[in-house]
């Protein structure tokens, strides 16, 4: 039923391990210019910060082939740079501007990309299960040899659709993996206090669906799992749950105090298992890149997370006749 | 004493069906649970048992009848002893004893309309064939399912079972399990993975089995369908069909007897239909499937096994956002949509008995709603009677009532009267639901009241 556990590294390149890092780096860095922005008041609303979650969008989408496709909750920041669209339309949407990927009319919680495959940004939590059970279904009636990832928390795994959608994925074959990004925390309540199930992917023994716990702090690992997950998916044996134990650095969203954990269990992860901080190691110590080289990527990453602040800044607010645009298709 | 076996009600909304084959002939001893007969309804063909022992005295309705009245006797029944002679006696008090909860819905159906005016849907002398609403939401489905291979089929029953109220019947033999996909009953879950699939593009129809059940699904429905194409900036959107029989049927009590049409014509995003004909049903299906958006398309159970003419052309599609004039007035103007037209209609025949001619309006879409015609209409006859099922609190007539007082107000000679069914949940008992629904005379006063008759 289950499958094996990741316990040996796989050989990586040099050139991969710097492709995460640039990844998670870019991530990191963008959210860190965010949570800034709002902080300024040139974001507004609910803004979900994805920071400490990194390895597991970069590893996964290094699982991933071109026309994949993806969908996530409001968490969604890092699932869209990882899969490759531009920093600064995402950037300018959480700044509500028309040169952002809804036109200003989705924010944080709602972009998408047909080009990137990216199937959003949904706020209901666990809604964009069944919605990612769907994309896989259309990829199967058209036979088109793609796979879905449908990304979800430790929150939404307890709501009931969950389970209606493993069942009839299950039922049907349908090539999707469900990852649940297990942080810890659905907002403020710990798994622990509200389930006393030992493991979360364990639960889609009761439909059939294999599944493992990942470790989400190390990105090779979730690679790895992920490429297992894909494997299965693509040969029609139909679904497969990934846990992806996580950890979230920053509140639920940018006005949770996030008094419900200690500074030190923050700061422990921060310092013990911090998924950058281990890629940054394994570069060095494998002397894959110096600290010159690093420090160079750093400072591209800057600039780029600078120009999509810039833009998010200048692109203008969308034209008040956009409230009444993309209601209706054919409008 | 010799027993009546009377045809049996085998649905909640079956007022007749077709006595299709006896499995015992005259002579014949039979026991409680024997069957007795093959009844088809038009929703399925079901075995009919025996209540009572006895030897079957006369078969009184021939095998292969159609048509056949719930409550007519259909055999006699003869006790130990008796001969047949006694059941020709007895026959005579057959409607005393039967009961009269079978009938009221019935009659508060009310009947359906027979003047067809000149129509915008096809031009005169066209060459029209008569079928049920059944039938031409199915012919509606299967003509679109033949033209594009995007469009399935998806709900519970609507395969092997052929569908809960048949409407989807031979659809899984024509089409095959790939594109008319059984679910289990999980509306929460297979209205997102359809919405889904629809993001992904495919074109999904997904029959709810009512109305009532989507509600476990209302957040797809609003959330994820309808709301996708603007969060996206148009990037994307949900091109689909959630349709399924709304409102009352009969006798099936508070939970499943509600009318949605108010609650999904508040949302952008969605458009809502409600046919009255076949010829609606048929026309505005096939418009709402190729529609680039999430429609909900809301049926009704009553009306199911109602027939129309609808025209025998090739390729016949309603256009959304088309009121239809059913009958022209110039006295008042009555707007209603689905089974609401069939009072509407029967109260124009009453109130034209009394010289009061009045004009009915077959909404047909709800959103977007054709006020143009309604306002023209008001404009003419100076008044208006609204008329539906669901609730009075934010209804579909205060919705129309408030469009006339904005854009025509000088016009009216009387207020708007919104006719709709009572505030209360529905009641089981037969009176009870009779009076919670609309009748005939409510909307004939209502004409009157405005008419100042």
């Amino acid at each position: 039923m289950s499958a094996k556990k990741a316990d040996a590294k796989p050989n990586v390149s040099a050139e991969e391990l710097m492709g995460h890092y640039r990844e998670m780096l870019l991530i990191r860095r963008f959210e860190e210019k965010a949570g800034q922005l709002y902080g300024m008041g040139l974001i507004g609303g609910f803004c979900h910060l994805y920071i400490g979650q990194e390895a597991v969008v970069v590893g996964l989408e290094a699982a991933a082939e071109e026309g994949d496709k993806r969908v996530t909750s409001y968490r969604d920041h890092g699932h869209m740079l990882a899969c490759g669209m531009d920093p600064k339309g995402v950037m300018a949407e959480l700044t509500g501007r028309t040169g952002g990927y809804s036109k200003g009319k989705g924010g944080s919680m709602h972009m998408f990309s047909k080009e990137k495959h990216f199937y959003g940004g949904h706020g209901i939590v666990a809604a964009q299960v069944p919605l990612g059970a769907g994309l896989a279904f259309a990829d199967k009636y058209l036979g088109n040899g793609r796979v879905t990832f449908a990304y979800f928390g430790d929150g939404a795994a307890n709501q009931g659709q969950v389970y209606e959608t493993y069942n009839m994925a299950e039922l049907w074959d349908l090539p999707v993996v469900f990852v649940i990004e297990n942080n810890q925390y659905a907002m403020g309540m710990s798994v622990k206090r509200s389930t006393k199930s030992p493991s979360l992917w364990e639960r889609g023994a009761a439909y059939g669906i294999p599944g493992e716990e990942v470790d989400g702090m190390d990105v090779l690992a979730v690679k790895a799992a992920g490429e297992r997950a894909v494997a299965h998916c693509r040969s029609g044996k139909g679904p497969y749950i990934l846990e992806v134990k996580t950890y979230r650095y920053r509140g639920h969203s940018m006005s949770d105090p996030a008094k419900y954990r200690t500074r030190e269990e923050v700061q422990k992860m921060k310092d013990e298992r911090d998924p950058i901080d281990q890629v940054r190691d394994m570069l060095l110590t494998g002397k894959h890149a110096s600290e010159d080289d690093l420090k160079a990527i750093d400072k591209e990453i800057k600039a780029i997370v600078n120009d999509a602040a810039e833009f998010s800044k200048t692109s203008p607010e969308p034209d008040l006749s956009e409230l009444w645009t993309d209601i209706y298709a054919d409008q | 004493m010799a027993i009546e076996i009377l045809m049996p009600a085998l649905s909640p909304t079956m007022e007749e069906g077709t006595l299709a084959k006896w499995l015992v002939k005259e002579g014949d001893t039979v026991s409680s649970g024997d069957i007795l007969a093959e009844i088809e309804t038009d929703k399925a063909t079901m075995e009919f048992e025996a209540v009572d022992e006895g030897v079957i005295g006369k078969i009184l309705i021939a095998a292969g009848t159609e048509g056949v009245k719930v409550n007519t006797a259909i055999a006699v029944l003869l006790e130990d002893g008796e001969d047949a002679s006694a059941a020709v006696a007895s026959s005579a008090p057959a409607e005393a004893a039967a009961p009269a909860a079978a009938k009221a819905p019935a009659e508060a159906k009310g009947p359906v309309a027979t003047s067809v005016p000149q129509s915008p849907d096809w031009a005169e002398g066209t060459k029209m064939k008569q079928m049920t609403v059944r039938e031409a939401l199915r012919e509606g489905m299967s003509e679109e399912m033949r033209r594009d291979e995007t469009v399935y089929l998806m709900g519970e029953e609507v395969g092997e079972y052929q569908g809960a109220y048949k409407i989807s019947q031979g659809m899984l033999d024509e089409f095959g399990p790939k594109r008319v996909v059984d679910t289990p009953i999980t509306e929460h879950g297979f209205a997102g993975i359809a919405v889904g699939s629809a993001m992904a593009g495919l074109r999904p129809i997904v029959e709810f089995m009512t109305f009532n059940f989507a509600m476990q699904a209302v957040d797809h429905i609003i959330n994820s369908a309808a709301k996708t194409l603007y969060m996206s900036g148009g990037q994307m959107g949900a091109p689909m069909v959630f349709r399924g029989p709304n409102g009352a049927a009969a006798r099936v009590g508070a939970q499943h007897s509600q009318d949605y049409t108010a609650w999904y014509m508040q949302i952008p995003g969605l458009k809502v239909v409600s046919p009255y004909s076949a010829a609606d049903a048929k026309g505005l299906m096939k418009t709402a499937i190729r529609d680039n958006n999430p429609v909900i398309f809301l049926e009704n159970e009553i009306m199911y096994g109602k027939s129309f003419d609808v025209p025998d052309v090739d390729d016949f599609t309603i256009p959304f956002g088309k009121a239809k004039i059913e009958r022209e007035g110039t006295d008042v103007t009555i707007v209603s949509f689905s089974i609401g037209m069939t009072y509407a209609l029967a109260a124009a025949d009453k109130l034209a008995e009394d010289g009061i001619s009045a004009e009915v309006i077959n909404l047909r879409t709800i959103r977007p709603m054709d006020t143009e015609t309604i306002l023209a209409s008001v404009r003419k006859t100076n008044r208006c009677v609204t008329v539906e099922e669901g609730w009075p609190q934010g209804s579909v007539g205060g919705f129309i009532s408030g469009v006339i007082m904005q854009e025509a107000f000088d016009y009216l000679d009387a207020p708007v009267i919104t006719l709709t069914g009572k505030d209360v949940p529905m009641p089981y008992a037969a009176n009870l639901e009779k009076h919670a629904l609309l009748t005939v005379d409510e909307v004939v006063d209502a004409c009157k009241k405005v008419t100042y008759r």
